[in-house]
């Protein structure tokens, strides 16, 4: 029998010996260049970050070639980040303008620090989901190889973060970032009463829906749709596979701007609805990657220094920000469901 | 019979700056039948923009309940190397730092058992194994157990927590966030591994107010490193970035979002009136080498959060505006055990703790928690009369 329940590696046994010896003694970072960070210990030691961006699916070999030049420049030890960027640790000085070299050499992308985009965090769209409106690996690919100038260079005023959703189940928590690209349904599902029959627990798929568009069918012993109440989440989907929704026409893209996360200066906020509807283009999504880049590159134009997207707007209003941008304003962006909680305080950033 | 498909649009995708998952997957096809399959599955999505996966049959390994999520084609015939084809979501270590015997062993066991082809990481944060048979799930888990790697959360259980780079390369860490997620995954095995809630149960750890793991948005319990002294200054230091290229009056005073900097040009003099200071972390972002965190360092633990689904996406609202998280962190396991048991008691199938509280009232969370209501909590008092007195309280 197989021991479970005895938890991750422990990090401790992954941690290259600069950091053990300085763990917690970190005194000061500078920004070296776009992609490079320099940590500095009380104890004088130095610690040069050189991040990587990845296509975050990756396979074993690729994993390989990462660790032959992590054993070749940094001990052997490399990390991640939280939005699947890579990152090679360098204790010897010396290394770092051979490893970066090394990179670029072997075409490895360097940047994603400070004001530039990061990596977008992203989802699995087809490539391994059941309710994906859209692909996640390719729009990123393709926005990403049309705004990799800003991924390595420093040329916006503040971070901004892109991510991506396949489906408003948003995996991945797209709601708070600067630009968030979300796959959306636009068709009530299908409704296969055999299916709905044999596989799916009627109250429960009833209960799951959040406007209250699916009633019982005792007659058929299966459920309705009242089509006009149905907002195409897909949660009955997820529930009952006899009721999809994902379809050619209906689905594709929409994008939301201006959340943050960090409480630095002001507190976290979520992302707003500015275009409402893309179609799937694929395999580069054109209408996805310009929207982006127009959005982006009006807020990079405009904006003070520090000031991320979702502030910008604030500061000069949303009618200010469609008028920049040239978006249309459409119905769809006006809200019409309500969540009442907004008084309760949502960021550590309050006074004792 | 897949050997003459051809991949036209999916190879304009391995054009371009960028790192290619195209090109990733081709890799991993040329050892591996069910990577190939998947390509010209994909292939066939791009064509006719509609995804191809099932949803049905439930799949795991002994003793989980959760760790592997099932995943069938319906293109059976077409593509039968990923007739059957699931993830494992395997534990990764905090902070995301490897030795890379320990990626090479992983590779190699990935290599023995499923598609070659992972997700360096999910967006929970675990290590995405991304396709292996039925068949092959037991003694994959058995070869990862063998080199320490366990599985991850799914489904109605804890999902894999995770936390930011904290002390490990951080100055800013106020929490030492590596060592406390160890602790508490450890802590909570059973709940990771063994789905029994009304829902998924997030906990996402940030050493300081920026939250670079997204902890607010992403988790139903946020914990974020903070102070309650004085944040400490380098006088020197600050005169050195005056007389570098940083404009202090406007690109640090003008932004502090309290007013509570001066500055003076003349005497180079930076005062910060730590009173009405929000902790923000602004200037300390662009001064490191002058300004740090205070030294009474502690966390803010906030509930709630969310993405949409059912009732709409929630930021985590703050609870406790101030916890110490020293080993063995009994505080904060107390509070997380106590939270759970009350929306174990109270919420509905798919209701997360962030929605049970909306339902139920913030004033039923907090006396189930025995905390007394502080200002922290809100950022305004209600502003309808629509309120209850607890007969015991109308004497
Ligand atoms: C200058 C001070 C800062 C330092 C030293 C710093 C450090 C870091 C580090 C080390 C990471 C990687 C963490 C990980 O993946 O484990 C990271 C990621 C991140 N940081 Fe910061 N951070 C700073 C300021 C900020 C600010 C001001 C924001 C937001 C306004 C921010 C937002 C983020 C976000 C969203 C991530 C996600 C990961 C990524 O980009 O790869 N950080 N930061
Ligand atoms: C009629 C029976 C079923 C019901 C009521 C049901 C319900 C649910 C619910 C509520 C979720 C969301 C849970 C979550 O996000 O963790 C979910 C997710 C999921 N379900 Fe089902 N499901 C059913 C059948 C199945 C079957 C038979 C499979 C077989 C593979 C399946 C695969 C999945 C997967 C892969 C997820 C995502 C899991 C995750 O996020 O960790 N479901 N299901
Ligand atoms: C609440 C509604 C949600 C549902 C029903 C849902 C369902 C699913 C399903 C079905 C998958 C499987 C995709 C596959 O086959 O590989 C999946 C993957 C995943 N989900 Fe969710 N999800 C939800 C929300 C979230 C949120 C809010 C997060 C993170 C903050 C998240 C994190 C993940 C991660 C990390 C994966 C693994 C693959 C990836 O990174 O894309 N999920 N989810
Ligand atoms: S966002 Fe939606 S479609 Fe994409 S992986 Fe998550 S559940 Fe699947
Ligand atoms: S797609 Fe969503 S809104 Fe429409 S019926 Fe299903 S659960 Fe209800
Ligand atoms: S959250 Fe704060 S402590 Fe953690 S890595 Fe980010 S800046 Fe550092
Ligand atoms: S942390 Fe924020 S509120 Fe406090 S002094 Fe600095 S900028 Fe002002």
């Amino acid at each position: 029998m197989t021991r479970t329940d005895f938890g991750p590696p422990n990090y401790k046994e992954m941690l290259p010996p600069v950091i053990k010896e300085n763990y917690g003694k970190w005194k000061y970072h500078e920004r070296v260049k776009p992609g490079v960070l320099l940590h500095v210990g009380e104890s004088g030691d130095e610690l040069y970050t050189v991040r990587v961006g990845s296509g975050r699916l990756v396979s074993t070999d690729w994993i390989r070639d990462i660790c032959g030049i992590a054993e070749k420049f940094c001990g052997g030890h490399l990390r991640f980040t939280s939005r699947h960027n890579l990152e090679f640790l360098v204790s010897e000085k010396e290394k770092l303008e051979p490893l970066i070299a090394h990179l670029k050499e072997e075409g490895y992308a360097v940047g994603g620090t400070g004001h530039s985009i990061s990596n977008p965090v992203h989802t699995q769209g087809w490539i391994h989901c059941h309710t994906p409106a859209t692909d996640a690996s390719g729009i990123v690919k393709a926005v990403m190889d049309d705004l990799f100038e800003y991924f390595t260079d420093w040329k916006m005023p503040a971070h901004c973060r892109v991510s991506l959703a396949c489906c408003l189940n948003m995996c991945g928590a797209v709601h708070c970032s600067d630009i968030a690209i979300l796959g959306i349904h636009r068709k009530p599902p299908t409704i296969d009463h055999d299916i709905v029959r044999s596989k799916c627990e009627i109250p429960n798929v009833i209960a799951a829906c959040p406007t209250g568009a699916i009633r019982p069918d005792p007659k058929a012993k299966s459920l309705t749709v009242t089509d006009e109440k149905c907002m195409y989440c897909g949660n009955c989907y997820t529930m009952c596979p006899g009721m999809p929704v994902a379809d050619p026409v209906g689905d594709g893209i929409s994008i939301w701007v201006g959340g943050k996360i960090s409480s630095a200066r002001t507190p976290p906020k979520f992302s707003r609805l500015a275009i409402p509807f893309l179609p799937n283009n694929p395999p580069r999504w054109p209408e996805v990657t310009d929207a982006v880049r127009n959005i982006l590159e009006t807020w990079a134009s405009h904006a003070n220094k520090h000031e991320r997207m979702g502030e910008w707007i604030e500061r000069v209003g949303w009618e200010r920000f469609f008028s920049l941008t040239g978006i249309p304003f459409s119905v769809q962006l006006i809200d019409d469901f309500t969540l009442a909680s907004d008084t309760y305080r949502s960021t550590p950033a309050f006074k004792w | 019979m897949t050997e003459d498909s051809k991949t036209p649009l999916l190879d304009q995708l391995e054009e371009g700056p960028w790192p290619s998952f195209v090109t990733e997957m081709k890799r991993a096809g040329e050892k591996n039948e069910m990577a190939k399959d998947l390509l010209h599955q994909l292939e066939k999505s791009y064509k006719n923009k509609i995804g191809y996966w099932k949803h049905g049959g439930i799949v795991g390994v002994r003793g989980y309940g959760g760790g592997v999520i099932g995943r069938y084609t319906e293109l059976p015939e077409e593509f039968p190397a990923i007739a059957e084809f699931h993830t494992f979501r395997v534990n990764h270590p905090s902070g995301w730092f490897y030795t890379t015997d320990k990626l090479r062993q992983l590779c190699d066991v990935w290599d023995k058992h499923g598609s070659g082809l992972t997700n360096m990481h999910g967006a929970t944060g675990d290590i995405i194994l991304l396709g292996a048979p039925t068949d092959a799930l037991q003694p994959c888990f058995d070869d990862l157990a063998e080199i320490d790697f366990d599985l991850g959360g799914s489904g109605s259980d804890m999902r894999t927590p995770s936390c930011c780079v904290g002390p490990g390369r951080c100055e800013f860490a106020c929490v030492d966030t590596l060592d406390l997620l160890h602790d508490i995954t450890n802590e909570f095995q059973d709940e990771l591994h063994r789905p029994m809630f009304p829902y998924k149960s997030k906990i996402k750890i940030s050493g300081c107010a920026n939250d670079c793991v997204a902890s607010v948005a992403r988790s139903d319990f946020s914990v974020i490193g903070t102070w309650r002294d004085e944040i400490r200054m380098d006088p020197d230091e600050v005169a050195n970035y005056a007389d570098g290229n940083m404009d202090i009056q406007a690109e640090v005073v003008d932004l502090c979002p309290t007013g509570c900097i001066k500055w003076e040009a003349e005497t180079k003099t930076l005062t910060i009136d730590n009173g009405e200071c929000n902790r923000c972390m602004h200037c300390i972002n662009l001064m490191p080498k002058a300004l740090r965190p205070g030294k009474d360092q502690g966390a803010t633990i906030l509930v709630g959060g969310k993405a949409p689904i059912v009732h709409g996406a929630l930021m985590a609202w703050v609870i406790v505006p101030f916890m110490k998280m020293e080993p063995p962190y009994d505080d904060f396991k107390d509070f997380i055990r106590t939270a759970w048991e009350w929306w174990d008691e109270n919420g509905k199938m798919r209701e997360r703790i962030g929605e049970l509280i909306n339902r139920l009232g913030m004033r039923a969370f907090l006396k189930a928690m025995d905390l007394p209501p502080v200002p922290q909590m809100i950022s305004a008092p209600r502003a309808n009369p629509y309120y209850f007195w607890d007969p015991e309280e109308v004497k």
